[in-house]
């Protein structure tokens, strides 16, 4: 069965300017307990990768450089 | 490597004591064993990271369970607790809780976790149940993790994040050898060997879908998919009472605790459109969520949970907890929607369905020293069937579990399993990365938790969920023959998908078995709608036999608090009557 991607508005939100996963810092993408989180190759910083969000906030709240912001997801706001 | 990229690959290690799941049981389990025996092995698995997972993840704001001497006595809470569950309870388990909690409170204070007190440096314990009084406030809650994860760290537990177990191991005579787990973000295998066995593994929170369809907008922590009852069932443990399922008053929509436990104390009450009481109590049993269902589809609802009346000094304060511990994107959202709890009420729903212990009364069958049907094999917090067991029951339990399990590796040598289990297992869990076409995990689960909304909701009627059964045996196909894993991400939903079918089918199967109602809207059969204390007055144990789904009988223990017959139906009193 063929596959089509899906749009969807992810609720976490990543400022590049204060992200320093291209230090090498991935706090964030190691305590999310959903695991949505990636280190981008191209722009060697966080984001959401996966749609899969608890808005739990560790993320944001572990960030050393408040880079990451919890929103609520759109289905629910 | 690029992350969740899938890599073939198989390991094996060992261990004196495995314990599974890092949220709030496994972490004391873990370290109690290790306290136990300081020179052997213990080894906590994770599927996320111990530092932030589990249902306590941003901390928690209360122990709504707390035994705390001059406020409430072991005898009073576990009469409570037994009436609270219709009398289906051993309360040689909730009698050890009672007893044992009190000292761990005094442990989690010493691990620099805060709890209220009042003027005097006494313990600040409110009353929210029925009953008793048993709800400790904790303002500060957001630094119970941190202060695990030091005690953890110091005690050199092995700490193993982003594995994900599968299935147990067991030897030929029937005792636990270990669990297969699977690496989340590469797909490798990782066998563990272990003498003895925690499962520490939560609720099986993604059961029903949530009404914003947001899938993983659970009012559990959505990482809890119902992994350790699959497991167990598939390794022979019997389960306890999973017709009695989870359901919870929340914050409609955002789908967390709005929460009556935290602002009720001070004076906040649950009110129907007309900003009238009509439940006695705000503590959850299923028949204050009988009560609280039956007013939303009267007429009289939308209900809410009413705090304007309050001083804002008052409100200020109860917003200090709700929106900084356990759930702190509650005032985000209530910010969003334009909701002040001075001037406007909390608009409240039910949630979806769910196993979870912490509020309800099923599980993994333990017995009062959390050993399972399984020697060698234990389980603790929101999994096991110790009811009403909260955090605090996670942090006891689990304690009790940690000791006796490390007296059992004490004794055992490793048990032998079959190399052909590992390899069969390694190819149930890698089958979806095989297939070039097919349906991915997300669609499979979606249509899973649709059908539980659709079929399984309370109340419930026998005829749905014999059609019930055969949607879901049908998603089950598609599942077992054509569900696609692409990368090792995938492949961990794939997995979790795997244990949310185990869950529907067991939900089904108990809940079909027990003919009469009980426990209000968690077990309301329209086909029964009456207790049955003649026929039912016992527990049901649901157990993998020969290979089938079986349900059997289970007398209730004989009781060590009596519970007077005037006592009895106490909880069955929760709706306020019109007083002439």
């Amino acid at each position: 069965m063929p596959l089509a991607s899906y749009q969807t508005s992810v609720p976490v939100v990543v400022d590049d300017a204060k992200c320093i996963a291209d230090k090498g810092c991935t706090v964030c993408v190691d305590v999310c307990p959903l695991d949505v989180l990636r280190i981008s190759d191209m722009t060697n910083k966080a984001y959401m990768a996966y749609d899969e969000c608890w808005y739990c906030m560790p993320c944001e709240a572990d960030c050393p450089t408040g880079a990451v912001t919890v929103n609520i997801p759109y289905l629910l706001r | 490597m690029a992350l969740d990229q899938i890599v073939d690959g198989l390991s094996e290690v060992s261990c004196d004591v495995l314990v599974i799941g890092g949220g709030t049981a496994g972490p004391m389990a873990a370290l109690k064993a290790k306290l136990k025996n300081p020179k052997a092995n213990v080894v906590l698995l994770e599927k996320a990271n111990v530092k932030r997972s589990g249902a306590i993840s941003m901390g928690m704001d209360g122990l709504n369970n707390a035994v705390i001497p001059g406020y409430a006595t072991p005898e009073q809470y576990t009469k409570e607790i037994t009436i609270a569950n219709d009398g289906i309870v051993d309360q040689k388990a909730v009698y050890k809780y009672a007893q044992n909690c009190y000292s761990i409170i005094e442990e989690l204070d010493s691990f620099g976790i805060r709890f209220l007190k009042n003027e005097n440096g006494d313990y600040a314990v409110k009353k929210v149940h029925h009953i008793g009084t048993y709800v400790l406030p904790m303002p500060n809650g957001e630094t119970v993790k941190k202060a695990l994860y030091r005690q953890l760290r110091r005690a050199r537990i092995l700490i193993s994040n982003r594995y994900m177990a599968t299935r147990l191991l067991k030897s030929a005579d029937g005792r636990i050898a270990g669990a297969i787990s699977v690496n989340t973000r590469t797909a490798e295998i990782l066998v563990i060997k272990a003498k003895s066995v925690i499962l520490c593994m939560g609720a099986a929170g993604r059961l029903g879908l949530p009404t914003s369809g947001y899938m993983f907008g659970t009012y559990e922590n959505a990482a809890n998919s119902g992994d350790g009852y699959s497991m167990a069932y598939h390794a022979g443990a019997a389960l306890a009472n999973l017709e009695c399922y989870q359901i919870n008053p929340l914050i409609k929509d955002y789908n967390g605790p709005a929460c009556a436990y935290v602002a009720g104390p001070f004076g906040a009450f649950t009110a129907n459109n007309e900003g009238s009481r009509f439940i006695e109590c705000d503590y959850w049993s299923g028949q204050m969520m009988l009560e609280f269902y039956n007013e939303l589809l009267s007429g009289k609802g939308p209900v809410f949970l009413q705090l304007k009346h309050l001083h804002p000094n008052t409100i200020e304060e109860i917003e200090s907890t709700l929106h900084k511990v356990e759930r702190p994107t509650r005032g985000l959202f209530q910010q969003g929607r334009g909701v002040d709890y001075r001037n406007e009420s909390i608009e409240m729903h039910i949630s979806e369905i769910g196993f979870c212990s912490g509020h309800s009364a099923s599980g993994v069958f333990v017995d009062d020293n959390a050993r399972t049907t399984v020697p060698g094999l234990y389980a603790a917090g929101d999994m096991a069937s110790v009811p009403h067991n909260y955090m605090l029951g996670a942090f006891t339990n689990g304690s009790v579990a940690g000791i006796d399990a490390m007296e059992f590796a004490d004794n055992h040598d490793f048990a032998e399993f079959d190399a052909a289990d590992v390899a069969r297992e390694r190819d149930r869990v890698m089958a979806p990365t095989k297939r070039e076409d097919g349906i991915p995990p997300n669609q499979i689960e979606y249509k899973t938790r649709r059908l539980v909304n659709d079929y399984l909701q309370p109340p419930k009627v026998t005829r749905k969920y014999e059609l019930g059964m055969r949607r879901l045996a049908e998603a089950r196909e598609d599942m077992q023959e054509r569900m696609i894993a692409r990368n090792a991400h995938e492949l961990l939903r794939a997995l979790e998908v795997q244990s949310i079918m185990d869950c529907a089918d067991m939900a089904v199967h108990a809940s079909l078995y027990r003919e009469e109602s009980r426990w209000g809207l968690y077990h309301w059969r329209t086909d029964f709608p009456e207790k049955d204390n003649e026929n039912w007055f016992c527990h049901t144990l649901l157990s993998k036999q020969d290979g089938k789904m079986t349900s059997e009988k289970r007398a209730v223990e004989p009781y060590i608090v009596p519970i007077a017959d005037d006592e009895k139906d106490l909880y069955d009193k929760q709706r306020i009557r019109a007083t002439a």
